[in-house]
């Protein structure tokens, strides 16, 4: 075995030094600045740990799974197994069958809309989603309306940026038969009351769908309590690699559901007349898996895991606060959200006289990479009237230091454009 | 390791970077135009900035041109630039006028990241006086 992988992962406790080495990447230099690196909404980065378990994998025991019988199958097969296994632990499920592998989160709410949606909704059935959801959970039910005629509403926002409960108390009717709602938001960090909204659809009969692409990274999840019909996550959000990502469904409709993508793994057998569908989570997983890739994600969830996501919840809460009070400060600044209930280090601002676009080139000279745009949600943005922003994202990784780093860069910028 | 970055607005000449900001404050022929013959509008929907331009023509020849819209330091220098260049002029230098031409009276590199920025005003434009149809895409095919 070579020496990297004797590396261990941190210790306990949250030694941020300690978390910063095990990402190469953070030690670049860019215009003469050091990284700060702030578009985590967007995609993290990786620690060596999560590249090493792909690297072994494609080094060491590469092949393909389910089919093999030698002993490289086999080893992968256990390997590919064992990182569902890992993710059930992780937002502890009840079994690891319940965890499907798709490549993203919009691939994962996809599913749901193309097999459940598909088989159990009808012209005039209602879908609810939030005017906070990133486009992923608005689209697909868009499709559906239009091809099946099912009617789609939204939950209203307030003004300052949090769902509006007593209309979504009105909207959630007899006729609602699935209601879907983005866990944190990826553009004002907002962490949603979901038992609130999960009461009203149990009060409907309607199933409950959560978009936990933005939650997931930052804070434990159990969807057992948090009793979702399904989850939906992004591993390039949670510190693992692109290419992956997972659907939580509750066994019991999976069952009931049929197959999304077919063909290949996914079948028990295949007669020139019909099929039947493999055991859970196969009957998912159509076609050779993104194998590496599910490896990569079980290391990053080790990860996460024995840092503790209490512990980086804290960690983040502690720098998001620092955060927002030292944003607030800056004059001419506008921040959206962030007023009201809880939220994660997620910030998205403008800067008066400066578009987006070009503030974001700017702190780039800084060293800083922000995200400027619509971020995927413009319902939202056209609620709080907001065309586009500047969004500082933070994880485990970012310190105070960068914080101060970006308002200190804000002041430059705002020289440079003489704003 | 850092490589040059094509997109990068402050990389550029300082005094060039001062001409675009003056143009982006100040910018030249900015506003509704009552009594224009054309307006159009569109959108960048890569930032969802908006941009209209509105033309008083008489006997094929441009009279008054004007815009208006929220943007970025690029697309709104490039509207300036664009309008200031085709006041005055036969309204078929619409036709004429091309991507490169638009990108050399802007006078700065314009990568990849910031082309359609550039573009969008010569878009609207063409839109707006030959339809849609007449314009190309930012992109190289
Ligand atoms: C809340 C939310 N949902 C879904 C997605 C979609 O993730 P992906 O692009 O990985 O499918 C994102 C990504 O930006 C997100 O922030």
């Amino acid at each position: 075995m070579s020496e990297s992988l004797l590396r261990t992962v941190p210790a306990e406790g949250f030694d941020v030094a300690r978390v910063r080495m095990d990402f190469p990447i953070l030690q670049r230099r860019i215009h003469d600045h050091p990284l700060v690196y702030l578009d985590n909404a967007a995609t993290t980065q990786r620690p060596l740990q999560m590249v090493e378990a792909m690297n072994r994998y494609y080094l060491e025991y590469n092949a393909n799974i389910h089919r093999a019988i030698h002993t490289l199958g086999y080893e992968s097969t256990v390997a590919y197994e064992e990182a569902h296994k890992k993710v059930a632990r992780f937002i502890n499920a009840r079994s690891w069958r319940e965890i499907l592998f798709v490549r993203n989160a919009t691939e994962a709410l996809n599913l749901v809309a193309m097999t459940w949606g598909k088989a159990n909704l009808r012209a005039g059935d209602e879908v609810v989603v939030s005017l906070m959801e990133h486009h992923s959970n608005i689209v697909p039910w868009q499709m559906l309306r239009d091809s099946l005629g099912i009617i789609l509403k939204f939950i209203p926002v307030t003004s300052d940026g949090v769902l509006d409960l007593e209309a979504a108390d009105r909207l959630i009717t007899p006729k609602t038969k699935l209601v879907g709602l983005v866990h944190a938001s990826n553009v004002l960090g907002a962490i949603n009351p979901v038992s609130e909204i999960r009461d009203l659809a149990r009060r409907a009969g309607a199933l409950f769908v959560l978009d936990g692409a933005q939650s997931v990274p930052h804070m434990a999840v159990d969807v057992q309590a948090l009793d979702c019909d399904f989850f939906a996550a992004s591993g390039h959000k949670m510190l693992g690699p692109t290419g992956i990502g997972f659907l939580y469904g509750k066994k019991s409709l999976l069952q009931t559901m049929p197959p999304f993508l077919t063909g290949g793994d996914m079948i028990a057998t295949v007669s020139q007349e019909a099929s039947t569908w493999n055991e859970l989570p196969w009957k998912f997983e159509a076609g050779t898996s993104a194998v590496a890739e599910g490896i990569g994600l079980g290391a990053a969830v080790d990860y996460l895991t024995t840092l503790g996501m209490d512990n980086i919840y804290q960690y983040e809460k502690e720098l998001g606060d620092y955060a927002l009070q030292r944003l607030r400060n800056v004059s001419g600044l506008k921040l959206y959200g962030h007023e009201r209930g809880e939220s994660l280090a997620v910030f998205s601002f403008n800067l008066e006289g400066i578009h987006p676009h070009d503030g974001a080139n700017a702190l780039d000279r800084f060293g800083i990479a922000v995200r400027s745009g619509h971020h995927c949600a413009q319902p939202l943005m056209n609620r709080l009237g907001m065309d586009n922003t500047l969004r500082a994202s933070f994880y485990l990784y970012n310190t105070k230091a960068e914080v101060d780093l970006l308002v200190d860069a804000l002041g430059e910028i705002k020289k440079l454009f003489r704003a | 390791m850092t490589a040059p970055n094509p997109n990068d607005l402050l990389d550029v000449d300082p005094l060039m970077m001062d001409v675009l900001l003056d143009h982006y404050k100040h910018p030249h022929n900015f506003g509704a135009l009552p009594g224009a013959d054309i307006v159009h509008a569109e959108g960048n929907p890569s930032c969802g900035d908006q941009m209209e331009i509105a033309l008083k023509t008489k006997d094929g020849t441009i009279e008054d041109i004007r815009f208006q819209g929220k943007g970025c330091i690029i697309s709104q220098a490039a509207a300036s630039i664009l309008t200031d260049m085709m006041k005055g002029e036969r309204l078929d230098r619409v036709r004429e006028l091309t991507k490169d031409d638009m990108l050399e009276n802007i006078g700065i590199p314009i990568g990849p990241m910031r082309l359609k920025c550039a573009l969008l005003a010569l878009k609207v434009l063409k839109a707006g006086v030959y339809g849609q149809a007449e314009w190309p895409g930012e992109e190289d095919d």
